[in-house]
């Protein structure tokens, strides 16, 4: 055992089942035997949860009440490429970019787990550009919806004026997720190559940095299923 | 429980996952490529979206192998957003109702 938890009477104290919940929650110790960071990050993004959560169902409550029509998402967010108009076709790639990175992602944490330093910074450093990339997709894409389309937060040429408030509010604050990310995934990258996870003992942060991560690629489905789909 | 230091597991699960979800996002852009609409096209969105949503929560986030304390404390807490849901279609059902009436008016 690499790090022995605080609290903890032994691995044989651990039963599984609900009945580990009663012993876990009930017994004079440390609840979660996981690293604190890991279980902060659960709850940092249990919190989060409830924020995209509410911007979502105030996306689902303005979009019920209008009596306008809602524009059409599939014809909005169409590309033409050499002359074939294909629908939605930026937030596919977008998709794929983001699963590509959460797949990289968990590369990096097993091989952080396995102590392989080059591995683990170059699996992340290639996860930060794919978020990188993904910004900047969303950045074309809003100037392209400011720009071209003419929409606003507070009206668009197409239908329900509270397209845009939803549409800005919405992935404005997942996109800062991923910028914030991007940030995170490059300071802990450069922790990982200078050693210092080597020195602590232990690549959890790896792990917790991935927690993030892969809850930010977690939105997105959401967000792709109920705005862009839906 | 065997713990070794954190949660290692064999490289082919994070790619075959890593495939799954490509195939999904796939199927889910297909939904709106051909156009489909009404029951099935709901269906399938919230289908591939909870598939989708299930495998990255369990497995790239290791979920699957945590103790049912910690996955209990995340999970259930965010059921009270069903609520909130709920509750605010129907609000929203009566606004719109009364919007239709007041705008005819």
């Amino acid at each position: 055992m690499a790090n022995e938890l605080p609290g903890h009477g032994g691995d044989a104290a651990l039963n599984d089942g609900l009945g580990g919940v009663v012993t876990d929650w009930s017994g004079d110790k440390q609840t979660f035997p996981v690293p604190w960071g890991k279980a902060m990050m659960w709850i940092f993004l249990l919190s989060d949860t409830f924020i995209f959560g509410s911007f979502l169902t105030s996306y689902m409550t303005v979009r019920m009440t209008t009596t306008v029509p809602w524009p059409n998402a599939s014809e909005v967010f169409a590309l033409t490429i050499a002359g074939n108009h294909v629908p939605l076709l930026l937030i596919a790639i977008m998709t794929f970019v983001l699963i590509t990175s959460s797949g990289t992602m968990a590369l990096a944490v097993n091989y952080g787990y396995r102590r392989d330093k080059k591995k683990t910074a170059m699996l992340m450093l290639a996860t930060a550009i794919l978020g990188a990339t993904f910004v900047g997709m969303q950045a074309f894409e809003w100037t392209k919806l400011i720009v071209e389309e003419g929409v606003r937060p507070w009206g668009n040429p197409m239908g329900a004026p509270q397209f845009g408030s939803t549409f800005f509010m919405i992935t404005g604050f997942h996109g800062l997720h991923v910028s914030a990310g991007v940030v995170y995934l490059l300071v802990v990258a450069r922790r990982v190559m200078n050693g210092f996870y080597d020195r602590k003992g232990t690549y959890e942060t790896v792990e917790v940095t991935g927690l993030y991560w892969h809850f930010v690629d977690l939105v997105w489905v959401f967000i792709f299923a109920f705005f862009y789909l839906w | 429980m065997a713990h070794s230091e954190g949660q290692q597991h064999p490289l082919s699960i994070y790619l075959w996952i890593w495939l799954l979800l490509f195939v999904l996002s796939a199927f889910s852009y297909m939904v709106d490529y051909y156009q489909l609409q009404g029951m099935l096209r709901w269906s399938l969105i919230l289908l591939f979206m909870f598939l989708k949503a299930g495998f990255i929560i369990a497995i790239f986030m290791h979920m699957a192998w945590e103790r049912l304390s910690l996955i209990f404390a995340i999970l259930v807490p965010p059921l009270c957003l069903l609520v909130l849901v709920a509750l605010m279609s129907v609000e929203a059902d009566y606004t719109f109702l009364t919007r239709l009436k007041l705008f005819s008016d």
